[in-house]
């Protein structure tokens, strides 16, 4: 026993990390409830636009206990800094019309449920538009002032402000209508072999999700919990950030955050996860 | 003063590795394989070295165990579980077959999330290494041709299984 432990310790490992969590379609045990009050949906049926999966899982199904544990009260979720710094983003003044967030949306908390549509189409701009460029819409329309950068962490912090009052309403992404066109570039992305190692999405998220890809255990890609605190870079990132860093570890030319294919794709990633909790500002390694 | 004994030194070792009169080394773009997707001949005419091959399975372009296990590199940490494990992978394929499979597996098997190791495209919106930016002009492949011919020569060691 010990001897086979010591010989296969790295695969041991990788099996340990994996039991709970064995069989792709299987129902786990894992709960979450954030503060014991807000429950999270991990895992749903899956929506009927994703013909691969019998059930959506949220990230935070694949990552380890610890790191689980830091979601599960919000005390232990460094994200939250950037919840209560967006909090004073939306009530001060930002530009020349002497508005502030708070001038037409009285709290943060009125705007709860709104994550979970998002990204969705906007008929005044004739596009789909993501939270991000929702903020920025009021930023300078309504308030005068100059847009924030799609990526700057005082628009991710406000980003996840926009998650954490919606925390447990379940995302419905609209997929239809004219929201269509777009979601059909982003799946039409998925599935789009990219870069030298030429792997698309799907490659791992949907064909190898539970598999361990040398240290890292892979999920099934989900954005219901984003922006995402990472350990490993000890912040909030966006979703559009984390795009930035997959495509380009397939040795492509990536694409910006804020850019239309990362908006497409946004919009059809966020719709495979119809059914999960909105669960950001999540905690994830 | 030092450019010079330093490049000569480099000369030395390119040398000792790929001697003068070895065979010209097959281009990735003029690889010829087989019908079930092998490479019959060696790509340097210079023989696998099976160390530096071991090297390859961990580190560089290389790194297959982030997606192979393989029982004798067990002392290396996390070895993946996205393509099966290598034990005894000289006994399910001869060297050809697992030359065209390192260079090209997409050959052997369509559509394999493999990576193509001696290949240079063409690709979707190739990459300057992993900086995202923009590839510089043409790619050079993951491999070059004696590090195919290195690997090969390690896999071809692994012709048993282990209890």
């Amino acid at each position: 026993m010990a001897r086979g432990f010591r010989s296969g310790g790295a695969a041991a490992l990788a099996l340990v990390l994996a039991a709970p969590l064995a069989g792709a379609d299987e129902v786990i045990d894992d709960e979450l409830v954030i503060n014991g009050e807000i429950p999270i949906v991990t895992q749903a049926p899956a929506p009927e636009h994703v013909e691969a999966f019998s059930v959506i899982r949220s990230g935070w199904t694949f990552r380890s206990p610890e790191t689980q544990a830091m979601e599960m009260d919000d005390f232990d979720n460094p994200a939250i800094l950037g919840v209560e710094a967006a909090r004073d983003d939306f009530d001060a003044s930002l530009g020349a019309n002497g508005e502030s967030c708070a001038s037409c949306h009285e709290s943060p908390e009125d705007l709860a449920g709104v994550r979970a549509v998002y990204p969705k189409w906007d008929d005044a701009a004739g596009e789909v538009q993501t939270i991000e460029m929702q903020v920025n819409e009021c930023v300078t329309e309504r308030m005068g002032a100059e847009a924030w950068p799609y990526d700057a962490s005082r628009m991710v912090n406000m980003s996840a402000l926009m998650s954490f009052v919606s925390r447990g309403e379940i995302v419905n992404v609209a997929i239809d209508g004219p929201a269509a066109e777009t979601w059909q570039q982003g799946k039409d992305m998925y599935y789009t072999r990219y870069g030298q190692l030429e792997l698309s999405c799907a490659n791992c998220h949907e064909d190898n999700y539970d598999n361990m890809i040398r240290a890292d255990h892979l999920s099934q890609g989900m954005v219901n919990g984003f922006p995402t605190y990472r350990l490993k870079n000890t912040k909030l990132n966006s979703v559009h950030n984390r795009f930035k860093g997959c495509i380009r570890d397939t040795m492509a030319q990536t694409f910006s955050p804020g850019s239309p294919e990362f908006v497409a794709l946004e919009l059809y990633v966020a719709s495979r996860g119809n059914g999960l909790s909105v669960e950001g500002p999540a905690v994830r390694n | 003063m030092f450019a010079k004994p330093v490049a000569c030194a480099a000369f030395l070792i390119v040398s000792g590795l790929a001697p003068l009169h070895a065979q010209e080394v097959v281009a990735p773009s003029a690889v010829s394989f087989t019908d079930m997707g092998g490479i019959e001949t060696s790509l340097t005419g210079t023989p696998g070295d099976v160390a530096a091959g071991a090297e390859l399975m961990n580190k560089g372009s290389g790194n297959c165990i982030a997606c192979h296990k393989v029982t004798a590199l067990s002392d290396l940490p996390f070895h993946g579980e996205i393509g099966p494990p290598l034990d005894g992978v000289a006994t399910r394929w001869d060297e050809a077959q697992l030359r065209g499979i390192v260079a090209n597996a997409k050959k052997t098997f369509p559509g394999t999330i493999m990576p193509a190791f001696y290949h240079t495209g063409p690709y979707v919106r190739p990459g300057d290494a992993f900086t995202g930016d923009a590839a510089k002009g043409d790619v050079a492949p993951l491999l070059s041709a004696q590090d195919v011919e290195n690997v090969v020569a390690y896999l071809m060691t692994l012709d048993t299984y282990p209890e």
